[in-house]
């Protein structure tokens, strides 16, 4: 077999190699070469792989995106992006803008940035301190993990680095706003953050559209992050998914935490019409990580969160709670696999997926998995698809709650659970609106809650 | 205020009430008692609302209206009020907003304007201390781990702000300790009125020591096989209820 007939993408890549940033990093040539070799042979991941089994990626083939270089006409997008921004902005957090897949300083609020602290685009830090970014990107998930790491390195235009030293705690949160304005257009980022010894910080990826619900709005967002905790640093990061209806959207999470490291991750996954997040973490000794998400699907969206918690060394511990609310004929998928090493004594590990079916043309498909090779450890796991409790919903129908409203409520409780614990009041506040602009509310009263 | 003529009930082709009647006044306590599978809780659903039963003769009208035709939601909101025997768990939903949805829809529904926040927060605490809980009740989600003397607690404490004027106690004293049955027994004996009528579905007399029924009605195989006053439930401690089953198979 050609290479050519696996993906159209890669006889595209030689009209942007090379303006793509880091040309002059031999490092990051290898990189994007290796990683481009091995996309040509494999093209997207298909269905036979077990990993992505009930999600096919194939209409992303067939789309041919393609990666902008430069922001489109920046001048006449501010206004969009300001109007935009109102929407999803937080006022208590500083915050930096991709725009298409491009770092945009001009729509970025820094104002007080501590100066001790790294943020800027990935283009320029790779001109700034390549040295450093040598050191993390690439490490914390490789090429071969799969087709769309390999792809996101080849192609990535632009991205996130941050980097927070050691003591050093952010006093706000820095949010990063993902958004796409050009249909057919394909926003390929590598993230980079890295939170050193005993540093704190909390980061929230918002990613979404400015363009209308159009058929011929699609775009594809395939963000690929690289997380690093250090010894003792605590990080908590969000993602907020509320990419438009037609937008395809891939992102992976891939975390390695050092000893006694606290990772927390809350992961909302509303928008798209096909949406597959990763999130893999590796645990050093003692280290902690919790890893929450909320699915909410309608019409016909397709999402799907795949998770590893990879227990590398003894006594640390994972905490992971999925829900999943499915409506219309929409699909939700989660695997989410706990893998105990051999030395990982005293691993204390628990995985819960809930799932709420809405129609009869929803469908839920839920693997957990737990592969345990240490003998002195404590791992569970459940699993739960179903519908609404007919009993709750008598029950508050004699407490005078109609039962459309009972529906609602109980829905709506089901997945209040995950937003509920979104510490930060104005991330909480805009969660919240999402959730309840996805599902009927008649009857729930916001102000009483 | 609640009249039961010939009421005939199925769960599925399985008659389960063969011809009850009953006719309760206001302000009057009546205490239903019987052994396992008379059909006592089946009562106490059907007058409720709760789906899964078939209505195949005989009538119930409540306050002159026929309370089978209507709507679970519409029964309590026209002042027919359930406690469960054995409340449901509703985890996401705070007992105070359950508390405010329900007395708001019943003001609606009597044409009356929303409850204002601070009345609201005032009558609730009230209530809450009268029955001996912590207030911290209120902001948790409906009977979510609560104990079971919590949880009847609290269907009384719905019950106290709800003010209904036709309470069906279903075997309210079942998984209390006495100390928890004392309290439940006296916030109920705080809620008699004239104008209140309670008919409490209870397996032993025990109950009905706290709470002092006007009438006894013994339910067996789907028919009240005797009614008496509060003496009748002394009886059947002493004696059981085979001799009365004995009675009506010999009938």
């Amino acid at each position: 077999m050609t290479t050519a007939t696996m993906s159209r993408y890669p006889a595209e890549y030689h009209t942007i190699a090379t303006k793509l940033p880091g040309q002059d990093l031999p490092w990051l040539k290898a990189l994007r070469a290796q990683a481009l070799e091995k996309f040509s042979i494999n093209g997207f991941p298909s269905p036979r792989d077990e990993d992505w089994r009930y999600t096919n990626v194939s209409a992303i083939e067939k789309k041919l995106f393609c990666p902008l270089l430069e922001i489109k006409n920046l001048s006449s997008l501010k206004p969009v992006v300001a109007e935009w921004m109102k929407s999803y902005q937080l006022q208590d957090a500083w915050s930096v803008v991709l725009i298409d897949g491009l770092f945009s300083a001009e729509c970025s609020v820094l104002n007080g940035f501590p100066e001790a602290v790294s943020v800027m685009g990935m283009a320029e830090a790779l001109s700034t301190q390549p040295e450093l970014v040598e050191n993390y990107l690439g490490h914390a998930v490789k090429n071969s993990e799969h087709s769309f790491i390999a792809f996101n390195t080849a192609w990535f235009t632009d991205g996130l680095f941050v980097h927070v030293p050691a003591k050093q705690v952010l006093e706000k949160p820095i949010q990063v706003l993902h958004l796409n304005t050009q249909a057919e257009n394909m926003a390929t980022t590598r993230n980079v953050i890295i939170i050193d010894d005993m540093a704190e910080a909390q980061i929230i990826e918002t990613y979404a559209s400015s363009l209308s619900k159009d058929e011929a709005n699609s775009y594809l967002t395939a963000a690929v992050t690289e997380v690093f905790v250090g010894r003792n640093a605590n990080l908590t990061l969000f993602k907020m998914q509320c990419e438009s209806e037609k937008a395809y959207h891939f992102g992976g999470i891939y975390v390695k935490e050092a000893q006694d490291a606290r990772f927390c991750h809350h992961n909302f996954a509303f928008g798209g019409l096909l949406a597959r997040s990763d999130i893999h973490v590796d645990l050093g000794k003692a280290s902690e990580c919790e890893l929450n998400g909320l699915y909410l699907g309608v019409n016909r969206q397709h999402i799907d969160n795949h998770t590893r918690i990879n227990h590398l060394e003894p006594h640390a511990s994972s905490r992971e709670m999925y829900k999943g609310v499915l409506d219309d004929r929409a699909r939700g998928v989660f695997q989410g696999r706990v893998i105990v090493a051999e030395n990982a004594q005293k691993t204390d590990s628990q995985m819960n997926n809930r799932n709420l079916l809405l129609s009869n043309e929803a469908e839920a498909d839920t693997k957990p998995q737990l592969e345990i090779y240490a003998d002195d450890v404590k791992c569970g796991h459940g699993v739960t698809v179903g519908q609404l409790d007919e009993k709750s919903i008598f029950y508050l129908q004699s407490r005078c709650i109609d039962e459309e409203t009972a529906r609602n409520m109980l829905t709506f409780a089901f997945a209040n659970e995950m937003v509920d614990k979104v510490e930060i009041k104005s991330l909480h506040d805009s969660v919240l609106e999402q959730v309840l602009a996805r599902f009927p509310q008649e009857g729930v009263n916001k102000e009483w809650l | 205020m609640l009249s039961i003529k010939n009421l005939h009930a199925n769960v599925g082709d399985k008659p389960i009430l063969k011809g009850i009647n009953l006719d309760v006044n206001p302000g009057e306590i009546h205490a239903i008692m019987g052994p396992n599978g008379s059909g006592k809780s089946t009562l106490a659903h059907i007058l409720s609302g709760k789906s899964g039963y078939t209505v195949t003769a005989g009538s119930v009208t409540y306050d002159n209206k026929d309370l089978i035709e209507m709507a679970p939601e519409i029964r309590a909101r026209e002042g027919v009020f359930l406690a469960f025997q054995y409340p449901v768990e509703i985890p996401g939903v705070s007992n105070i907003y359950l508390l405010k949805a329900a007395l708001n829809a019943i003001r609606k529904h009597q044409g009356l304007s929303e409850v204002d926040a601070m009345d609201f927060l005032t009558l609730v605490k009230g209530k809450v201390h009268m029955l001996e809980m912590d207030e911290k009740f209120l902001y948790r989600a409906v009977n979510e781990g609560f104990s079971g003397g919590e949880k009847k607690r609290n269907e009384i404490l719905q019950m106290a702000i709800l003010e209904p004027k036709l309470c069906i106690l279903d075997e309210t004293d079942s998984g209390l300790d006495i100390d928890a049955l004392k309290i439940v027994a006296e916030g109920v004996n705080s809620l008699r009125s004239a104008d209140r009528s309670f008919v409490m579905v209870t397996h032993y007399q025990r109950l009905l020591d706290y709470i002092k029924p006007d009438f006894v009605h013994v339910l067996a195989n789907g028919q009240i096989v005797k009614s008496g006053g509060p003496e009748l439930a002394m009886e059947l401690e002493e004696k059981g209820y085979s001799w009365l089953e004995d009675k009506q198979a010999a009938a």
